[in-house]
């Protein structure tokens, strides 16, 4: 220590670089980065040495020529002729729904069983633990097997719909002949839109306005007087009947195009593939269970006095839920929130599993297997999965910073 | 010296580089045994027996290589590849050969940067459905249920044969041979399609054969052979010989049974005496000892012995010689000469 006063710049010597705590750690940082650099630039090197050894070059050329395969789930047409950029998109559209209806679904599911799982009925609550703890501890892979083999192996063929010599079939469509569930998935009745149906879309949009209308209406008028609207019954008969009677008025401009056994399967309606069905709710009830784990700790982490103070201000169970705590509790819930979200978008690529033709078969598949673009088609494939990780979670802090505690 | 540092780094990094690429037989002798891809399982082509002992047409290549280089047809290590894996596995040199169904294309042999040394299976694709159904050719197939295993040929053949016909499917892309039986057979699927030989295989494995037939159309030209990486010249000429071994061996009439008999002492045929050392040097031509083909010929016989023993009509597959009979019996198996 007292050396330190000792005017230490005549005398500097190497080794303070490690024992001197005001260049230790410069030292150190200077190091880690060149080491940094060194791994990045030996990987670089490393695969253009090896990339040339094999004769390879890096090209995404092969992006813009026939793809030469088919697929199954078509959200935008494709037939074999087209590109492998187009597969690519294709594959893309179908991840994306995956993870659109499964972020939907697992958020249902997880707000029901969190909330259901602090419920004072202990079968109720006992229920939701086996649930959260049984998808919790079992790998998704093999929950997405099971629902898989499941649907194969466990539903109908086609063909057991048909009738046999005496006019009976094994197999028959449920809820009234519309929807038949079978071991190719489950065939739904598709809507046809006729030519008046935009009208419907309108009626619908203004009975939507119309409900935010009322239910801003209805809070001023308790602030102001105290009495409570029935907000949701109002709500639901301007949801439904405005639209139901503009239906029936503009002679039903949309009909439904039920499946129909023909030929070696169901002509008609849309079919819900079982790769779909399987990676969909396998993925939903997984993360389901661990978004109900966030939300039961969300609404613990409210303290017991604020339900207390609810009630004593006289307001029953379900409302004080509503009002109070689950508005505070949010702010817990969705930051872990946005991690399953991502977690359940870059678990879709399971869908490997069952077939399901999402980006990582395509692109990230089959394209590199008939094309021998390995390199290129994991690159993209990384990219698209980063871009819509990015996307989801800065979508999430924008909706997070919103229900945050407003400091003033 | 950081510059030092980095420019041997680079170097060692190259050099290690510069081995992976070439030297194949370096390797295999190194490490004394032989990498060999194949199949996940595909009964008669390569699949483990009741003993855990890899065995097969496609496994018999495999064997005769590892018995020509290093002197033991067991010195094989197997490693499984499906349809999407394969030739990324090949490519990184996880394996040393691949001996897996696998279709000789002009992209694979030109842009996957691949080697085909020659066709020890000339096959066509073909389609399999339950009698059942009542269809006869596969042109009936019109919005039929389909099974393929992706990354294969099957894919794209069946992708075109449909759209030139003008006729409707749905395919369900599988990843092995095994979930394709299955989903066959539990009906997710009406029609299973691959190579014919596959199809006859799989077909062989099921508990009631008799309920399912292969259909007459034959839509493709799939010749399957060993597969070596592009640009280790010396090892693909291993391959290839000892493939062409086979065939010939088969032509001169050489067999599992007397091969070691003929190869005692030189006999009147002198093709026979260049092909078992017992004349000539062409042993050494690919670094390889003068027995090299005596021993590739002991380890599972000739080819038409190979062929018998596991896909032959005597066993459950039954698949007849066809296209793969001798070209001295009108099929398609021409050794070039051994000289
Ligand atoms: N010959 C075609 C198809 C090869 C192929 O995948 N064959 C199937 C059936 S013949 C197979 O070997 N399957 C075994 C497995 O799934 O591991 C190709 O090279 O692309």
């Amino acid at each position: 220590m007292a050396d330190a006063s000792v005017s230490p710049k005549d005398s500097f010597h190497l080794s303070q670089l490690i024992y001197d705590s005001r260049y230790r750690s410069l030292t150190i940082q200077t190091v880690a980065m060149m080491l940094l650099m060194l791994g990045i630039g030996w990987l670089v090197y490393n695969t253009t040495v090896n990339l040339a050894a094999l004769g390879k070059d890096i090209s995404f050329a092969y992006l813009w020529t026939t793809a030469g395969y088919d697929i199954n789930q078509q959200l935008i047409p494709y037939t074999s002729q087209d590109t492998h950029a187009r597969a690519a998109l294709l594959g893309i559209l179908n991840t994306l729904l995956i993870a659109v209806l499964g972020c939907l679904l697992a958020t249902i599911i997880g707000v029901f069983a969190g909330v259901l799982r602090l419920s004072k009925n202990w079968v109720v609550s006992g229920l939701m633990t086996v649930y959260v703890e049984g998808f919790r501890n079992i790998p998704l892979l093999i929950w997405i097997l099971i629902i898989f083999a499941v649907m194969t192996e466990g539903m109908p063929q086609p063909r057991d719909f048909r009738p046999d010599e005496n006019g009976v079939a094994e197999a028959s469509m449920i809820l009234w002949n519309t929807v038949a569930v079978t071991n190719r998935g489950v065939f739904v009745p598709r809507p046809v839109w006729g030519d008046t149906a935009w009208v419907l879309g309108i009626v619908l949009a203004l009975s939507i306005v119309a409900i935010f209308a009322v239910r801003s209406w209805a809070r001023k008028r308790q602030e102001a007087t105290g009495e409570q609207v029935p907000v949701l019954l109002i709500g639901i008969a301007l949801f439904v009947l405005p639209t139901v009677l503009a239906y029936f008025v503009l002679g039903r401009p949309v009909t439904f195009d039920s499946p129909v056994l023909g030929g070696f399967n169901f002509q008609g309606g849309t079919q819900l593939r079982n790769s779909f069905i399987a990676i969909w709710l396998a993925l939903s009830l997984y993360t389901g269970a661990f978004i109900a784990e966030n939300v039961r700790g969300g609404i613990l982490a409210i303290s017991k006095g604020q339900s207390e103070a609810a009630f004593s201000l006289g307001l029953r169970p379900n409302r004080t839920m509503q009002l109070v705590i689950l508005p505070q509790a949010l702010r817990v819930i969705i930051p872990p929130l946005i991690s399953q979200y991502l977690n359940l978008t870059k678990n879709s690529s399971l869908a490997i599993a069952v077939g399901y033709m999402d980006v990582r078969s395509t692109l990230g598949g089959i394209s590199i297997n008939q094309t021998g673009r390995e390199l290129e088609g994991m690159l993209l494939l990384g990219l698209f999965y980063l871009i819509a990780s990015l996307l989801i979670s800065s979508v999430m802090n924008v909706y997070n910073s919103r229900v945050k505690l407003k400091e003033r | 010296m950081n510059k030092t540092i980095l420019l041997g780094a680079l170097t060692v990094a190259g050099l290690a580089a510069g081995a992976a690429a070439a030297g194949t037989m370096d390797d295999v002798k190194a490490r004394g045994s032989l990498k060999c891809g194949v199949s996940t399982g595909l009964a008669g082509f390569s699949a483990p027996n009741a003993n855990g002992v890899w065995e097969g047409f496609d496994v018999a290549v495999c064997r005769a290589v590892a018995a020509a280089v290093l002197g033991d047809p067991m010195a094989v290590e197997f490693v499984t590849t499906t349809g999407q894996t394969r030739f990324t596995a090949l490519a990184s040199g996880e394996i040393d050969m691949l001996a897996r169904n696998s279709t000789w294309t002009f992209s694979r042999d030109t842009d996957l940067n691949l080697d085909f040394v020659g066709v020890n299976y000339y096959d066509g694709q073909g389609f399999m459905v339950p009698k059942a159904l009542g269809v006869s050719s596969a042109k009936e197939l019109d919005g039929a249920t389909v099974c393929i295993q992706t990354g294969t040929t099957t894919e794209l053949n069946l992708a075109d044969f449909f759209r030139v016909n003008n006729i409707s499917y749905e395919p369900v892309p599988i990843e092995t041979n095994a979930e394709a039986q299955q989903q066959y057979l539990a009906g997710a699927c009406d029609v299973y399609t691959t190579d014919a030989s596959g199809l006859a295989a799989t077909r062989a494995t099921f508990e009631k054969a008799g309920d399912h037939t292969i259909l007459p159309e034959i839509i493709s030209k799939e010749p399957l052979g060993p597969v070596v990486r592009h640009g280790d010249n010396d090892w693909g000429d291993i391959v290839r010989w000892s493939l062409h071994a086979l065939v010939a061996a088969e032509e001169y009439g050489v067999t599992s049974a007397n091969v070691m008999e003929l190869a005692a002492a030189p006999t009147d045929n002198p093709e026979i005496n260049r092909l078992l050392g017992t004349e000539g040097e062409l042993g050494a031509m690919i670094g390889l000892d003068k027995e090299w083909a005596v021993r590739a010929i002991s380890a599972g016989g000739n080819y038409g012995e190979i062929f018998e023993k596991n896909i032959g009509e005597a066993t459950p597959i039954g698949l007849a010689r066809g296209l793969n009979a001798q070209w001295t019996d009108g099929g398609l198996l021409y050794a070039p000469p051994f000289r």
